[in-house]
C-alpha cells in the first residue's frame, strides 16, 4: 500500500511535468495583458482574433500545409515501393539498408539541415520552395518506410503468390492485394509524416528563404521581436490540429502498433 | 504420353547446394499424383518449380508438348491450394473466388454464374457475402479449394491443405477433395507428410527423400513392396537385417544364419537388406521346424491396444514384433521368431 502510494505520487509528478507548460500556455492565451502573464489577468479572445489577422501567419500556414501534404504524399511515393522491396526480397546490405533510410531521423536536425542546405541550395541550385520540398521529403521516408514496413510484414505473401497463380501480374497483385491490405498503415504513416513535416524546425531553417517560409519559423521570429500572447493562442490552434490527427490516426490503426 | 514431366530439374539457392538434384516425374492426364516425405525433402521445392515460383537452374518442364519451364506464374493458369489458404482478407467469398476470372477479363455476368455453381459445388452458396475472418478453417479451405477450381485450371496444385484442419475434418475434406479432383477429370499435385492421407487418395505416390524421389509407385505397390531403406521405414517397416546372397533365393545373414527369401528384386548390389513389418513376424513353438527361424527372449513389452509390441533381442540384433493378445509373452521369455519368407522384402 505504502509502495503503491509512493508510485501514484511518482505518476502525478510526471503528468504534471508534461501537462503543466501545456495548460499555462493554454491559460496565457486568454489572458487580457498584452505581454504573457500566467495567472491570466483578465479574460479575452482578442490574441485568438490577432492569429487570424495577422497576415503572416495565414500566408506561412497555407505554406506549411502546401508543404508538408506535398512533401508526404513524395515521401509516400518513393517510401511505398522502398518498403516493399525491403520487406519482400532478400539482398546484400539489407540491414544496412534499412538503416540508413532511417538516418534522417536518428542524425541531429541541424546536421541534416545543414547538409541539405549545402547540397540542395548551394550546389544544386533549386529555387527556395523546391529545396524546401525536396528537403523534406526526404526527412519524411524514414517514417513511410518504417511504418508502411510494419503493415507489409503482416501481409501474407503466400497471398500474393495465389494472386499471380489467379492471373494477376505483378502491379495488379500490389494494387489489387496488397495494397488494400496496408491502408491503415499508409493512412498513419501519412499522418505522422505530415505531422513531423509541418512541425520541422531545424531542416525547415535551413531550406527557407525570402518570401518562403513556414509557421514554425515564422513564431520563431515573431517570438523574437513581441512577447504577446498571440503565439499562446496559436500553439493551442496547433496542439489541437495535432490532436484532432493523431486521433484520427488511433481510430484507424491505433498508436500502439507503430 | 505424360501429360506433364519435369525432366532433370536442378534446383539450388545459393548455386552451391542443390535442393533438387536431376529429378524426374511424369504425370498423366486426370491422375492424382502425391509427393510425399520428411520435411525438408525437397516436396514444396516440387511443387513450386511446377507452379513456376522458383525457376530451377537447370531442367525442363514440360506440360502438354509445351516448355513451361520459363512461362510466368500469372500465365500458366494452375490452380493453387496453399497450406494457409492465402484468402484475400479484404474480399467476401464470392469476391474472392472472382479474382482469377476478373483477372481473365471476363464479363460480369459469367463471372456470377461461374462463381454462383463453384460455391454450390463447394456448398458455400449462403455464406458468399461473409468475409474470410468469419470463417471456420473448413469453410476458408474450401474456398481456397473453390477459387483454383474455378479457373478451369489446366492443373491444380496442393500443398499440405489439409494439415491446419481438425482430425475429424481433414478425412472428410481429403474424400471431398478426392471427389471434386474425380468430378473434374483435373490432373492434381498433392503435396503432405502425412503417409494415411497421402495413400489415401492418390493413384501414384511419389516418396522423397533428400532432394530425389526414391519411389514413384501406386499406393499398394509402395506400401507393400518399397524400393528402399528409406521408403520401407517411411511406410512403417522396422526391421532391418544385413544380408548377403549366396545362390538363389538363399541368403546369409551375419553370422551365418541362412534365409530363403522369394524376391524379384535386383540382388546384385552391395549392401542388401531384409525388411519385415513388425505384424508380419510370428512368435512360434519352441519344436516347430519351419526355415527362417531364429532364437530371441523379450525385452521390453508395451501395450498397443489391439495388441502387444515386443522389443525382442536376437544374435541379429533387436526385432519388433507384435503379438497376439492370446499368448502374452514376458521380459526375459525365450522364444522362436519364425519370418515368412514371402514376407521378407529386400531393398
Amino acid at each position: 500500500m505504502k509502495q503503491n502510494k509512493g508510485l501514484f505520487a511518482f505518476v502525478i509528478l510526471v503528468y504534471s511535468f508534461l501537462f503543466i507548460p501545456i495548460i499555462i500556455i493554454a491559460a496565457t492565451s486568454f489572458g487580457s495583458e498584452s505581454y504573457v502573464a500566467f495567472p491570466p489577468r483578465g479574460f479575452s479572445l482578442k490574441w485568438y482574433h490577432n492569429v487570424f489577422t495577422t497576415e503572416s501567419f495565414i500566408r506561412t500556414f497555407k505554406i506549411s500545409m502546401e508543404v508538408s501534404v506535398l512533401a508526404t504524399l513524395i515521401a509516400l511515393a518513393l517510401g511505398i515501393p522502398g518498403a516493399y522491396a525491403l520487406t519482400r526480397f532478400d539482398f546484400k546490405g539489407k540491414t544496412l539498408l534499412k538503416n540508413f533510410f532511417f538516418s534522417p531521423k536518428i542524425v541531429p536536425g541541424v546536421v541534416t539541415g545543414f547538409v541539405m542546405f549545402q547540397f540542395i541550395v548551394i550546389n544544386l541550385k533549386l529555387p527556395i520552395y523546391y529545396s524546401l520540398l525536396l528537403g523534406l521529403s526526404i526527412f519524411e521516408i524514414p517514417y513511410a518506410i518504417r511504418v508502411i514496413g510494419s503493415s507489409l510484414e503482416m501481409v501474407d505473401y503466400t497471398m500474393e503468390e495465389a494472386a499471380m497463380s489467379l492471373g494477376a501480374s505483378r502491379l495488379q497483385t500490389f494494387f489489387r492485394v496488397v495494397f488494400p491490405n496496408i491502408t491503415s498503415g499508409i493512412i498513419a504513416s501519412f499522418m505522422l509524416s505530415f505531422i513531423s513535416a509541418f512541425n520541422n524546425v531545424p531542416v525547415t531553417l535551413f531550406l527557407s528563404g525570402p518570401g518562403i517560409s513556414t509557421l514554425p519559423i515564422t513564431m520563431m521570429n515573431y517570438v523574437e521581436y513581441n512577447y504577446d500572447p498571440t503565439i499562446s493562442a496559436l500553439s493551442v490552434l496547433l496542439m489541437l490540429m495535432t490532436i484532432g490527427i493523431m486521433f484520427v490516426v488511433e481510430k484507424t490503426l491505433g498508436i500502439n502498433n507503430l | 504420353m505424360p501429360l506433364l514431366s519435369l525432366k532433370n530439374i536442378d534446383v539450388s539457392y545459393d548455386g552451391k547446394t542443390n535442393i533438387l538434384e536431376k529429378l524426374n516425374l511424369s504425370i498423366n492426364k486426370g491422375e492424382l499424383v502425391s509427393l510425399l516425405g520428411p520435411s525438408g525433402c525437397g516436396k514444396t521445392t516440387t511443387l513450386r518449380v511446377i507452379a513456376g515460383f522458383i525457376e530451377p537452374v537447370g531442367g525442363q518442364f514440360i506440360l502438354e508438348d509445351q516448355n513451361f519451364t520459363k512461362i510466368p506464374v500469372h500465365k500458366r493458369n494452375f490452380g493453387i491450394v496453399f497450406q494457409s489458404y492465402a484468402l484475400f482478407p479484404h474480399l467476401t467469398v464470392f469476391d474472392n473466388v472472382a479474382f482469377g476470372l476478373k483477372m481473365k477479363k471476363i464479363s460480369k455476368d459469367k463471372i456470377k454464374d461461374l462463381v454462383d455453381s463453384i460455391l454450390n459445388t463447394v456448398d458455400l452458396s449462403s455464406l458468399s457475402q461473409r468475409y474470410p475472418k468469419e470463417l471456420s478453417g473448413g469453410q476458408r479451405q474450401r474456398v481456397a479449394i473453390a477459387r483454383a477450381l474455378v479457373i478451369e485450371p489446366k492443373l491444380l496444385l496442393l500443398d499440405e491443405p489439409l494439415s491446419n484442419l481438425d482430425a475429424k475434418l481433414r478425412l472428410k475434406m481429403r474424400v471431398e477433395i478426392k471427389k471434386l479432383q474425380r468430378q473434374m477429370g483435373i490432373t492434381t499435385v498433392f503435396v503432405t507428410h502425412d503417409q494415411e492421407e497421402c495413400f489415401s487418395i492418390s493413384d501414384k505416390v511419389a516418396v522423397m527423400n533428400a532432394g530425389e524421389i526414391e519411389q514413384f509407385d501406386t499406393p499398394e505397390n509402395i506400401y507393400s513392396n518399397p524400393s528402399t531403406e528409406f521408403v520401407a521405414r517411411f511406410v512403417g517397416f522396422e526391421n532391418f537385417i544385413d544380408l548377403s546372397n549366396i545362390s538363389g533365393n538363399e541368403f546369409h545373414a551375419k553370422g551365418g544364419k541362412k534365409f530363403t527369401i522369394n524376391s524379384n528384386r535386383d540382388i546384385t548390389k552391395e549392401n542388401i537388406k531384409g525388411t519385415i513389418r513388425p505384424d508380419d513376424i510370428e512368435i512360434v513353438d519352441e519344436n516347430s521346424n519351419k526355415e527362417n527361424l531364429i532364437d530371441g527372449s523379450i525385452d521390453v513389452r508395451t501395450y498397443l491396444g489391439k495388441s502387444y509390441q515386443y522389443n525382442i533381442k536376437t544374435d541379429l540384433g533387436t526385432l519388433v514384433v507384435n503379438g497376439s493378445n492370446n499368448n502374452v509373452y514376458s521380459q526375459g521369455d525365450n522364444i522362436k521368431l519364425y519370418l515368412p519368407s514371402s514376407k521378407i522384402i529386400l531393398v
